[in-house]
């Protein structure tokens, strides 16, 4: 505490020059703050946009129909079926769900209040491979499932829209006029990156929807496309061979004739967006670590020019007793106090910054609590780091030599 | 037993090849609670013994015992130790912190001894009162004449209880009527039982003195009572002069 105050003491009595001093660590911490911050909310974007879906996701589409050379769109085909679906989910040994979805939109309508929407028929897996929750009542089940029964589960934004603050469970909804009751509502999710609203859906079962929602191609258990969920990271690709060759063997394609359906691996792109956004993040650190850097020298520089001022003084405190330890820790102290004002007011300003940023350029910014933390001790790592020299070289003052200087 | 026994002490420095002689088998003892001078021109290493007997240099050879204290042992830490209990400056330019005030000067010996703050703040003032300044505690050096000072600085070194003054030309900077004020203040201090040892090359000073150590050259040429001619001036008060 005493040697703070003497610390803070003698800092106050250089005002100007404790305040340029300081500066320099000002705005290298308030510039680490600023830029992780910038960094983090970049990577948080394509975060939020992973969270979207679940992780190690396999997403089979069916191949476009190709028919006298022109090729149609990507998921227009009609070659998956519910039962390669299955296939997969049986025979598959590196897989922990499987998902198949046929989706469309519709008109959705509960007593006088009436809703356009976009509705997902599937099994209960979807939950996790989209990465769900329920937040009341239940997902429908594999019973539901096999007997094409008339439940779905809503999206938050639906039973708002739909029922306001009235409870939805057990209610019946009529989705294109056929009678469904909610069984579920889920967890709300917000918007994704893209601003789409995640929580605008409702999922029903898959063989519900196909025989009485959606129609594509000609038979009526064809899906849009399957989710496959890996077991983990590393059996990614063992999962994308095994639901390849399941597909081939069922579709009785032999060898040399082109797939049916285009496997894509989410987890990949999204793993290498998230990445470079990492990238991004560390680059944007380093680069403000520099100015940290060149603070700390500034530190340094000024503790210097202090101890050769304050020679006499130094002298006078050895005359009556101090030791080397004594004259060092009370250099040391000002370094750091030095450096963790500076870092405080750095922290202040970087924090500042990055609302500002968010504020008038609209650019997203996360401010971590690990970044502030991490500017705390870096500052004081500088103080100490940079201060240790300045108050070595004083501790080893000779105390005549010292007592001697004007 | 003597508080400072010297004994055949050495000082060389050394510039280059040049070899410089400060200190030339130099002996003797300081009883407990003496007033002693020492004399002698510039160069006669009056200051370097100063420097000794003060723990802020070592001898080359020799030994030099301190109240028991072997200090030629004696590490930095613990020289700074030595210096802290056992002896008080008071130099010929002050040598006070400019920025604090009179109380915190005084008290810094304390602060290195690890003395909790009120019991500090407490012996600093009595040890200024002691010295006659209780009414400007909290003046600092700039706002106080060289006597007012001189006074603060003999309160630093009194305000540790420490057995030996040093004190180096601490005249040297004043007024004949501060001058007598301040040796007035040593000589009470002397009367209390506290070792004084005073450096000067002023033959007036030394009649306050007891005892005069004289060295020439490096060596110790004479140890003899102090002059007693003016020493009646002693008893004259700084008002009379």
């Amino acid at each position: 505490m005493e040697i703070i105050k003497t610390a803070l003491r003698s800092l106050l009595g250089n005002r100007t020059r404790s305040i340029l001093t300081m500066l320099g660590i000002i705005i290298g911490v308030g510039a680490v703050i600023t830029m992780v911050a910038i960094g983090r909310g970049a990577a948080q974007q394509v975060e939020g946009f992973v969270a979207g879906f679940g992780s190690n996701l396999i997403i089979v589409f069916p191949a476009p129909p190709n028919s006298s050379g022109a090729r149609g769109a990507a998921g227009s085909g009609a070659t998956l079926t519910l039962d390669d679906s299955n296939a997969i989910a049986n025979e598959s040994f590196s897989i922990q769900n499987v998902a198949p979805e046929a989706n469309g939109s519709a008109q959705v309508i509960y007593g006088n209040s009436n809703w356009s929407t976009s509705f997902t028929g599937s099994t209960p897996e979807i939950l996790n491979v989209r990465n769900l929750e329920i937040e009341q009542g239940a997902c429908f089940s594999d019973a539901d499932v096999r007997s094409a029964a008339k439940v779905c589960v809503l999206g938050p934004t639906v039973v708002k829209e739909l029922f306001g603050y009235a409870d939805p469970i057990d209610a019946v909804i009529r989705i294109r006029n056929i009678p469904f009751r909610v069984v579920g509502v889920l967890k709300a999710k917000g918007a994704n990156s893209f601003g789409q609203d995640q929580d605008d859906v409702i999922f029903l079962p898959i063989t519900t929807a196909q025989r009485r929602l959606v129609r594509f191609g000609t038979r009526v258990d064809s899906v849009r496309r399957i989710n496959v969920q890996a077991r983990d990271r590393d059996s990614l690709t063992a999962a994308q061979d095994e639901v390849k060759a399941i597909l081939r063997q069922r579709h009785k394609l032999t060898e040399g004739v082109p797939d049916d359906f285009n496997i894509r691996d989410l987890t990949e792109a999204l793993e290498n967006a998230e990445s470079s956004a990492e990238v991004m993040s560390i680059l944007l650190g380093a680069v403000a670590s520099i100015s940290l850097l060149v603070g700390g020298i500034g530190i340094m520089n000024i503790m210097l020019v202090s101890v050769s001022e304050r020679t006499r003084e130094i002298g006078i405190r050895m005359a009556v007793g101090a030791r080397p330890s004594n004259v060092r820790v009370q250099f040391l102290t000002e370094a750091v106090v030095l450096s963790l004002l500076g870092g405080a007011i750095g922290i202040a300003s970087g924090v500042g910054i990055s609302k500002a940023i968010t504020e008038f350029i609209k650019w997203p910014t996360l401010i971590s609590p690990e970044s502030i933390l991490i500017a705390v001790g870096f500052s004081a790592a500088v103080g100490v780091f940079f201060g240790f020299w300045p108050a070595y070289k004083a501790s080893r003052l000779d105390p005549i030599d010292a007592l001697r200087t004007e | 037993m003597a508080i400072i026994e010297v004994k055949n002490l050495v000082k060389i420095y050394k510039t280059g090849d040049i070899e410089l002689r400060a200190l030339n088998d130099v002996s003797f003892k300081i009883e407990r609670g003496e007033f002693v001078c020492v004399m002698g021109p510039s160069g006669s290493g009056k200051s370097t013994m100063m420097n000794i007997l003060g723990c802020l240099d070592v001898a080359s050879s020799g030994s030099y015992e301190l109240d028991g204290i072997n200090v030629k042992t004696q590490n930095r830490a613990e020289l700074a130790d030595v210096r802290n209990h056992k002896l008080g400056f008071v130099f010929q330019g002050f040598n006070l912190l400019p920025k604090v005030d009179a109380v915190e000067n005084v008290e810094l010996p304390l602060l290195y001894r690890g003395v909790a703050s009120a019991k500090r703040r407490k012996a600093a003032v009595e040890a200024l009162e002691r010295v006659g300044l209780g009414q400007r505690l909290h003046h600092r050096p700039s706002q106080m004449s060289g006597g007012q000072q001189q006074r603060v600085a003999i309160a630093r070194a009194i305000v540790g209880r420490a057995p030996i003054i040093l004190a180096d030309e601490p005249t040297g900077n004043l007024d004949t009527k501060t001058t007598v004020e301040i040796m007035n203040i040593f000589t009470e201090l002397h009367k209390e039982g506290i070792t004084v040892i005073l450096v000067t090359h002023e033959p007036d000073i030394a009649t306050w003195s007891e005892r005069v150590l004289r060295f020439r050259d490096g060596q110790l040429i004479a140890d003899e009572a102090a002059p007693k001619g003016v020493q009646l001036d002693n008893e004259v008060k700084p008002e009379d002069i």
